[in-house]
C-alpha cells in the first residue's frame, strides 16, 4: 500500500493507503476524497481531476502526454508547477508519503 | 410531508451525484436511493471501452467507495424498482407492496437500449445489448476467441465496441441503416473519417444497410440484410440507439416530450417531482427548445443542479454540452450540439490525425468535433459558454 495525503483547500488533510497500478484518481475515488470531479472517469477528456503534487518530487510520477499538458492549460484553477490530473499519475512506491493538494474548484 | 425524505428513483452516475450534492449542500433529512440494478451507482462510459477490454475492474467502475452510502446516511434500495408514483399523495410504490412517502421525488430513471419492435430471431442467443454491467459480463462471458461479431449500428457505442474488440483481433462488422456512419450527429467529413479508420483497422461496415432477419437454429448463426446479403456471426449486438425510461413519469401523469419533460430549473410539471440526466428533456435557454443529452456532463450537472433546486435554488440550468468517444488511440472530444448546421470550417490537419471541425448556423457556433485535439476542445467550451 502506498500513502498519500490529500489536502483540501481548507487546509483539512486526510491520509489514504491507496493500491499500486490505480491513478491517483481512482485511489481518491475509492477512499471518497471530495474536490475531485473526475467526470470522464480517466479518459483525459475533461480536467476535473486537477491535483497540486507536491512539487519536490515530481520526478517520481509518470511522465506527462502532450494531451495532458494541454487540458491542464484549462482546469478550472490555476495552473502550477505540480498540476496534474491525477488521472493520469498512476499509483506507485514512488508516491509513497506524498502529498497532493486538491484546488478550490474543477 | 416536509419531514418525509427526498427519494430518488435511479442509481446511476446523475441520482449519486444528487445523493452527494444534496449532502454537500447541507440536507441532513432522510434520502433514499432507488436502483433496479444490483451495483452501487457506477461509470457506464467505460462498459463499452475498457471494462469489455477486461483493463478494468468491476471495484473500479464503481462511482464511489463500498462505505459512501453510511457515510453520507443514505437509504440505498438496490435491486429494487418502483411499480408507480401517487403524485397527489406523494409516495411511491415499490415492488413488493411498500409504499414510501417523499418531500420530493427525483426522476434519473436514465434510458435503455432502443429495442427493434419486429425483427425475426432478436430472441435466440447470442443477440446481446450494451447499457448495463451484467450485459457487458454476458458478452464477455460469450465471447471466444474466435467469436464473430454483427453490431447493429453505427454509432458511438457501436463504433467503441468495434474498436474494443478489434483490440483482440475478433471479425467484426458494422451494419448501419443511414447512409454514413455516425450520421445524426457528425458531418459527413468527421463520418468519412471515422468509416477510414475502423476499415483500416479491419472492421467490415455495411452502410445503407437494414437488418431484415438474425437467423440461427436456437443462437445465431448470421444476420440476413434487406438486399438479401446474408453474413455470418456468431453473436449480433444491437447498438440502435437509446430510448428514455418515462413510464412512471407517465403514468403519473407527468408532462412527456422525448422524456420527462422540465423547466429550466429540472421541475417537471408536476412541483414536487424533478427530472434530470439522460432521462429529462429539458428546456434550454441556449438552445431555445427542449432537449434531451444523453451524457456524463448532463448526468452530473444536472444532477447536481436538480439537487439544488429541490433545495430551493432558483437557478437556471443551462450547459455547455460536452461528450466524447474513445476509439482505438483517437480521442474526439465534442462541445456543443451540431444540429441545425448549415457549414463547416475545419482546422488542423486530418492527415495528421489533429483537426477539429466548427459547425455553424449562419455566423453562429454551434458545435466543435476536435479530433486528438484537447486545446480546440477546451477553446470551444468557453467560446460556447461565452454565447449569448
Amino acid at each position: 500500500m502506498v500513502r498519500i495525503t490529500f489536502i483540501q483547500p481548507d487546509g483539512s488533510r486526510r491520509e489514504i493507503e491507496a493500491e499500486p497500478g490505480d491513478s491517483v484518481m481512482q485511489a481518491a475515488l475509492a477512499h471518497n476524497v471530495e474536490g475531485i470531479t473526475a467526470e470522464c472517469n480517466g479518459s483525459a477528456a475533461c480536467a476535473t481531476c486537477h491535483a497540486y503534487f507536491q512539487e519536490d518530487r515530481l520526478g517520481g510520477l509518470d511522465a506527462m502526454a502532450e494531451h495532458e499538458n494541454d487540458m491542464l492549460d484549462f482546469a478550472a484553477c490555476e495552473r502550477r508547477s505540480g498540476s496534474r490530473l491525477s488521472c493520469q499519475v498512476k499509483v506507485t512506491d514512488a508516491l509513497d508519503g506524498m502529498t497532493v493538494t486538491l484546488p478550490e474548484m474543477q | 410531508m416536509a419531514n418525509d425524505p427526498i427519494i430518488i428513483i435511479g442509481a446511476g452516475q446523475c441520482g449519486q451525484k444528487a445523493t452527494e450534492t444534496l449532502r454537500q449542500q447541507g440536507y441532513e433529512g432522510g434520502l433514499v436511493l432507488i436502483g433496479d440494478e444490483p451495483h452501487a451507482p457506477y461509470q457506464r462510459p467505460p462498459l463499452s471501452k475498457a471494462f469489455l477490454k477486461g483493463e478494468m475492474s468491476l471495484e473500479r467502475l464503481m462511482l464511489k467507495g463500498p462505505d459512501y452510502f453510511d457515510q453520507f446516511n443514505i437509504d440505498a434500495r438496490l435491486s429494487r424498482w418502483v411499480e408507480s408514483i401517487d403524485p397527489a399523495g406523494r409516495r411511491v410504490l415499490l415492488h413488493g407492496g411498500e409504499s414510501v412517502a417523499y418531500s420530493k421525488l427525483l426522476l434519473a430513471t436514465g434510458t435503455r437500449s432502443r429495442k427493434i419492435p419486429v425483427l425475426p430471431g432478436l430472441d435466440l442467443e447470442g443477440v446481446h445489448y450494451m447499457r448495463t454491467i451484467a450485459d457487458v459480463q454476458a458478452i464477455m462471458q460469450a465471447l471466444k476467441p474466435e467469436t464473430r461479431i454483427a453490431i447493429i449500428g453505427g454509432g458511438y457505442i457501436g463504433l467503441e465496441v468495434a474498436s474494443a474488440l478489434r483490440s483482440f483481433k475478433h471479425d467484426v462488422t458494422v451494419i448501419e441503416g443511414m447512409e454514413r456512419v455516425l450520421q445524426r450527429v457528425v458531418c459527413p467529413q468527421l463520418s468519412d473519417y471515422f468509416h477510414r479508420l475502423h476499415s483500416s483497422r479491419g472492421v467490415a461496415i455495411h452502410v445503407n444497410a437494414v437488418l431484415e432477419a438474425i437467423e440461427g437454429a436456437g443462437r445465431v448463426e448470421r444476420i440476413r440484410l434487406r438486399d438479401g446479403q446474408e453474413i455470418d456471426t456468431d453473436m449480433v449486438l444491437m447498438a440502435v440507439g437509446a430510448e428514455p425510461v418515462c413510464e412512471l413519469a407517465e403514468q403519473a401523469g407527468l408532462t412527456i416530450e422525448n422524456g420527462v419533460s422540465t423547466d429550466e430549473t429540472c421541475r417537471t410539471s408536476d412541483p414536487n417531482i424533478y427530472a434530470a440526466g439522460d432521462c429529462s428533456s429539458f428546456f434550454s435557454k441556449r438552445y431555445q427548445r427542449h432537449i434531451r443529452l444523453e451524457s456524463v456532463q448532463n448526468a452530473i450537472d444536472q444532477g447536481k443542479h436538480a439537487a439544488g433546486a429541490m433545495l430551493g435554488s432558483a437557478e437556471v440550468y443551462d450547459p455547455v454540452p460536452w461528450f466524447w468517444s474513445d476509439q482505438y488511440e483517437i480521442k474526439l472530444q465534442i462541445a456543443g450540439l451540431s444540429q441545425g448546421y448549415d457549414r463547416t470550417e475545419v482546422e488542423g490537419d486530418e492527415t495528421e490525425d489533429a483537426f477539429a471541425v466548427r459547425y455553424f448556423a449562419g455566423d453562429r457556433l454551434l458545435c466543435v468535433d476536435a479530433v486528438n485535439m484537447p486545446r480546440a476542445h477546451m477553446m470551444a467550451r468557453r467560446e460556447l459558454a461565452n454565447l449569448d
